[in-house]
């Protein structure tokens, strides 16, 4: 197998909390800029991977993990690489909405630079271009000054989502950024993500078949079936849906079982 | 009327301006045991808290005249007639040694508990147990350990730093196991938001955690004076005793509530009794106001939650 040299791809990938072995050897490639669904049972391991995929599983106390994760031909895991520096790269939404409590939703969307220590020339034009990109300049551009808190919890996502973006990151991953938003609220994030997608590389965990259908380009599918959790297969997602190669994604995707 | 049929629903006509319904719960015979025995429950705790307070109210309000929170006892003895002489001095004295230690033992107290819950550093269970260990401190022994290494070993006077110093001590358990118990409850999710954004550590705590408990501190803070500002043995041991008013930290004694309040009953005769509870009003009033005062300002900027 050749090394990709572009995108983000994983080899031979294993995580492990304490002695629990929760992901054995995954392979696999996420090209540049195409929108990624990770699927599978719950428990299988897929915020695990995710949370690999830019550094954040090494938080966990006594976690571990072994193999390598290849941004742009270069391994994320090498001796002499910041992880705060690849986190800047490869953002992150997570399940529940977390926007800082104690900020402005302006300074949410900014937070990130004055985190990371990024300099910019003008806050006020790129808090409205992350908002309008996350789909939530039209709500709230009229009111920067209050507080995050005051936003729905869908708002509050969008938030996050834009907070991720105003780090200009190569990839962004996302889990299960919609499983507490409603309807309407998801159909904009899935907007979000399709216009996101012409420049960025998106990995998004999933339990919703539908969704998975509608905004990805290509779909993997975990499973862990007692043992640690694994890729049973990954291709685009019009076969991973009409025409998998294992009978188990099969089962899954027609709902039955998972 | 009292039900809502569905049959009659037609027939309802909507009322307006609406009747508001309160909810109350139904009066159950245990309930109104069970809230019976609270209040006598509380009332028991109460009745000691309200006495001591009356007590300090009305003994201690014979002490004061125009000028008493205005001057010091400089010219006057402690058995004087209660219209000369007051209970300045031990306030500034007071305010300035708190302050102080709060200055020394706050910070200090707050990186400790940053250290055990967010560094969790190596060293984290051992200062902790250390932590624990000096809350059990007495405080006469604080004063000690300063008098023998401060007051005997550098400055051969008794002073204001020493003073401050045996404070600090007493304060830093206090104001460390409030800070980490505050540490302890920021969720996961906000420290992840941080890092997923390319945070180090030290940016994380500093611009996320930090703030978001900014209340919680201030109670850490306030817990610590509360703790220490009544304290009387380790400043009769290191900042002694002054009857003038002093901001010099090193060169003199100096005076404080409890020190003033101490040396006052010692004196035994009826107006200085007075002046003790005097003190003892003082003392508690104060409390009163710096616990206000960190509220306020804790609260004013924290915009939610
Ligand atoms: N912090 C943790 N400490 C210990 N074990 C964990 C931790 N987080 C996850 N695990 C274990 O790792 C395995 C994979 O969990 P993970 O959260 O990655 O699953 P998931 O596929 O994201 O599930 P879901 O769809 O429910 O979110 C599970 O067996 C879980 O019990
Ligand atoms: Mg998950």
């Amino acid at each position: 197998m050749s090394q990709p040299t572009t995108g983000l791809a994983t080899r031979g990938l294993h995580a492990w909390f304490d002695k629990h072995h929760a992901l054995a050897d995954v392979s696999i490639h996420f090209p540049e800029n195409t929108v990624t669904g990770l699927i599978g049972p719950s428990g299988c391991g897929k915020s695990t991977f995710l949370r690999l995929l830019n550094r954040m599983h090494e938080f966990i106390p006594k976690s571990a993990m072994a193999g390598e994760v290849l941004f742009n031909g270069e391994d994320i895991y090498g001796a002499d690489v910041d992880p705060t520096e690849i986190r800047k790269r490869i953002g992150m939404v997570f399940q529940k909405p977390n926007p800082f409590p104690s900020m402005t939703i302006g300074e949410n969307v900014v937070a990130g630079l004055k985190l990371a220590k990024v300099k910019t020339s003008n806050k006020d034009d790129l808090i409205e271009e992350c908002l309008t990109r996350a789909g939530l300049w039209k709500e709230v551009g009229s009111r920067l000054k209050a507080p995050a808190s005051s936003l729905s919890g869908g708002q509050q996502q969008r938030l996050c989502i834009a907070r991720a973006l105003a780090l200009k990151p190569e990839v962004l991953l996302m889990d299960e950024p919609c499983s507490a938003l409603d309807p309407g609220s998801t159909l904009r994030v899935e907007e979000t993500i399709e216009q996101l997608s012409e420049n960025m590389t998106i990995v998004i965990v999933t339990h919703n078949m539908q969704q998975a259908a509608r905004v990805s380009d290509y779909c993997a599918f975990f499973l862990s079936g007692g043992g640690p959790g694994r890729l049973i297969e990954a291709d685009e997602t019009s076969k991973i849906f009409s025409s998998p190669q294992d009978s188990r994604t099969a089962d899954y995707v027609q709902g039955r079982f998972g | 009327m009292d039900y809502f049929h569905f049959d009659d629903a037609q027939a309802v006509e909507p009322q307006r301006p609406w009747t508001r319904r309160r909810f109350s719960k139904p009066k159950r015979w245990s309930e109104a045991a069970i809230t019976c025995a609270m209040w006598v429950g509380f009332a028991v705790v109460m009745l000691p808290w309200i006495s001591i307070i009356a007590t300090v109210v009305v003994r201690g309000s014979k002490a004061f005249y125009i000028d008493y929170l205005t001057t010091d006892m400089l010219v006057n003895s402690s058995d004087d007639p209660l219209n000369a002489g007051g209970v300045g001095h031990a306030i500034v004295g007071s305010l300035i040694m708190v302050t102080l230690a709060a200055l020394i033992a706050v910070p200090l107290g707050i990186i400790t508990a940053v250290y055990i819950v967010e560094i969790k550093g190596r060293f984290a269970k051992a200062v902790r147990f250390f932590t624990q260990a000096m809350s059990g401190v007495p405080s006469i022994v604080a004063g000690l350990f300063i008098y023998s290494m401060v007051v005997i070993g550098i400055t051969h006077k008794y002073n204001a730093i020493a003073g401050s110093m045996a404070l600090s001590i007493l304060m830093l358990p206090t104001v460390t196991r409030t800070a980490e118990e505050v540490l302890k409850v920021v969720p996961r999710e906000l420290r992840d938001a941080s890092y997923a954004l390319g945070a180090s550590q030290f940016r994380t705590t500093v611009s996320v955690v930090l703030p978001n408990v900014r209340s919680g501190l201030v109670t850490a803070a306030v817990l610590g004076v509360a703790r220490v500002a009544g304290e009387t043995a380790p400043l009769l041991l290191t900042s002694q005793y002054f009857v003038k008013f002093s901001t010099d930290l090193f060169k003199n004694p100096m005076a404080s509530l409890p020190t003033y309040i101490f040396g006052n009953l010692g004196v035994g005769s009826d107006n200085a009794v007075s002046r003790a509870w005097g003190g003892s009003l003082v003392l508690i009033v104060l409390i009163v106001l710096l616990s206000t005062l960190a509220r306020l300002i804790g609260g004013r900027t924290r915009r939610s939650r």
